[in-house]
């Protein structure tokens, strides 16, 4: 019988012919990342060694990423002390894929993955982290375990219990219209699936939307594919994925790219036209209360946020600059801007785009979690609005439970800074030089 | 078989962030996680901490329970006090996680409890005693029982290095 995407890099990892969904496999694993949250791993994984006799020595160094990105620059001694914990187990260890709080290699972990090739088609990721389906945007079968089951991989280099998963196939095709984004895409999708309807499933992603689309906005759509509950999304790799993986992630390595077979059965069909799609919003406080945002423009914002593992590439901060170039952000209401990693930073520098904005009036900070999750930076008054270009609306997500966050495109938080409220970009009425 | 009050009642989709606040993700010892729990629901983490809220109590919540960050703080929190959890659905990572801390978990998609309800967690089964109906569990995948029956993941990890030369 034919298989998945999903099912066929399975079967391969573990060095079967045949994985039929609810088996269950221990496949090796190809990388495993934490960030800050290391310090708990190094906690579970010494524990697991006490009393063994044996020394506390991980599986292979050079299959864990370590990457400091949740509270950067440290925001309290506890954090710088982890941090320091972290440093000096990486030392030990002999771990060379550590981003530490630098200008130069540092970024949000799932950024830094892809852009530094870490990731590759048919790879077994797991990541201390919820959005670690981010990397099936480059082909991997990747995936958020806990702290505790990361240090079981540190110590024997496979990820137990994983069954194999049914697949939600995803078909986009058409165009995007103007002002109509990834970002959007995945918003419809987790609207109509639910917040819970992809639990222990996959999404795969076909059509020629898809095909069309570059890595980054594949990444916006496979790391809120969580956001459904879906254990991974994925996007078979093709020529996208070896153009960037060599061209921007410096891969030299043969790939080994496949797709899943054309008599494959999956669980469910969802078939979604692009070009019928318009900006859409994600209300409090469940990523999935999805509305157009024909139903929610004018609503006034205080805060807004573009950045963030989801949206903070190039691409999205351009988008951003073209649309605040020469324009300005409007009193009463504040723009942060957290590009993913440091690369982007400086790129975005030597676009222009970080001078677009700044004149604009946006504080841009540095790559980081930040604001996304309430830990650092960026916390939301009493009744304060935000919008954002992150992932996740819950209640206290930004730092307070009376507050209320709406999630959105670059392109919506864009257009909606320089009105105060939410706005779509398709009908800014500010000509830019109005300031 | 275990019995035990419902003492906090929740809907859908409660998120890691209303378990476990991600402004306090930088305290990560499950030692010291407990105090965050529900910090948001001052009432409730106060009896918490007052030790009012004896082990086994019951949260009774509906589906997708710890949907959201991976964060195991979320999970260690709540096995600090020796809570159960009963839901209508729980999110894939949360699970995962409760099994290898241990933390006493049932998914019983139909269940009906108010704050105050006492329950017995039986064999298949959770009966409420105050409205006296019984509700299906669905049961933990198979391959998870092993884990639960070394006492948890560090355990069971354990004794796969120990097996290995």
């Amino acid at each position: 019988m034919g298989m998945t995407y999903a099912q066929k890099l399975l079967a391969k990892a573990c060095g079967r012919t045949q994985a039929a969904v609810g088996d269950v496999l221990e496949p090796p694993v190809s990388l495993a990342m934490s960030h800050e949250n290391g310090a708990l791993v190094i906690n579970q994984f010494d524990e697991i060694f006490q009393g063994t006799g044996r020394e506390a020595k991980v599986w292979n160094p050079e299959r864990i990423a370590l990457i400091f990105d949740h509270r950067v620059p440290a925001e309290s001694a506890k954090t710088a002390t982890n941090q320091k914990k972290i440093r000096e187990f990486v030392a030990k260890q002999g771990i060379r894929k550590f981003h530490d709080v630098r200008g130069d290699v540092g970024g949000v972990c799932h950024q830094i993955l892809p852009e530094n090739g870490y990731v590759r088609p048919g790879y077994v990721v797991v990541g201390t982290d919820s959005h670690t389906t981010s990397h099936g945007a480059l082909g991997a079968f990747s995936f958020g375990v806990g702290a505790t089951e990361m240090a079981s991989v540190w110590t024997l280099g496979r990820i137990l219990n994983v069954e194999v998963p049914g697949t939600i196939k995803v078909v986009v095709d058409g165009k995007f219209p103007e002002g109509v984004y990834p970002k959007d895409l995945i918003l419809h999708l987790i609207g109509k699936v639910t917040s819970e309807g992809a639990n222990f499933k996959v999404f795969e992603f076909h059509g020629a939307a898809i095909r069309a689309m570059s890595t980054s906005g594949r990444l916006v759509l496979c790391n809120m594919s969580v956001e459904a509950g879906a254990t991974s999304g994925l996007v078979p790799p093709d020529e996208e994925t070896r153009r960037y993986l060599k061209e921007e992630a410096g891969v030299r390595e043969p790939l080994d790219c496949f797709g899943p077979d054309s008599d494959a059965v999956y669980d469910q069909t969802i078939t979604i036209d692009a070009s019928r799609l318009e900006p859409q919003i994600a209300c409090p406080h469940t990523v999935d209360n999805v509305k157009p945002i024909s139903a929610v423009a004018g609503k006034k914002v205080q805060q807004i946020v573009i950045g963030s593992c989801t949206n903070g590439r190039l691409d999205d901060l351009e988008i951003a600059a073209r649309i605040l170039k020469g324009r300005r952000v409007v009193d009463g209401t504040r723009l942060l801007v957290f590009p993913a990693s440091w690369r982007i930073y400086r790129e975005a520098m030597k676009s222009g785009a970080l001078a677009d904005l700044a004149a604009a009036g946006a504080v841009i900070c540095n790559p980081g979690c930040g604001p996304c999750l309430g830990v650092h930076q960026g916390a939301l008054g009493d009744k304060e609005v935000a919008l954002a270009t992150t992932n996740r609306n819950f209640k206290g997500r930004m730092g307070n439970p009376n507050a209320e966050v709406y999630l959105c495109s670059p392109a919506v938080a864009a257009a909606s800074a320089i009105t105060g409220a939410i706005t779509d970009p398709r009908t800014l009425t500010v000509p830019q030089g109005a300031r | 078989m275990a019995k035990g009050k419902v003492v906090l009642a929740l809907g859908d989709d409660i998120s890691t962030d209303i378990i476990y606040p991600g402004r306090f993700m930088a305290t990560v010892l499950p030692k010291e996680t407990p105090q965050f729990a529900f910090v948001d629901n001052a009432e409730f983490n106060r009896r918490l901490k007052a030790k009012e809220i004896p082990a086994g109590s019951v949260i009774a919540a509906g589906k997708n329970f710890g949907c959201g960050s991976s964060r195991e703080q979320a999970v260690s929190c709540l096995k600090g006090y020796d809570l159960a959890v009963v839901a209508k659905g729980i999110a894939r990572i949360f699970l995962q996680s409760a099994i290898n801390l241990g933390l006493n978990i049932v998914i019983c998609p139909e269940v009906e409890a108010a704050a105050g309800d006492e329950l017995e967690i039986a064999e298949g089964k959770v009966r409420n005693l105050t409205s006296g109906k019984s509700f299906a569990i669905t049961p933990l995948p198979k391959a998870r029982q092993a884990i639960i029956d070394a006492g948890g993941l560090i355990p069971y990890t354990r004794d796969l290095l120990l097996a290995r030369r």
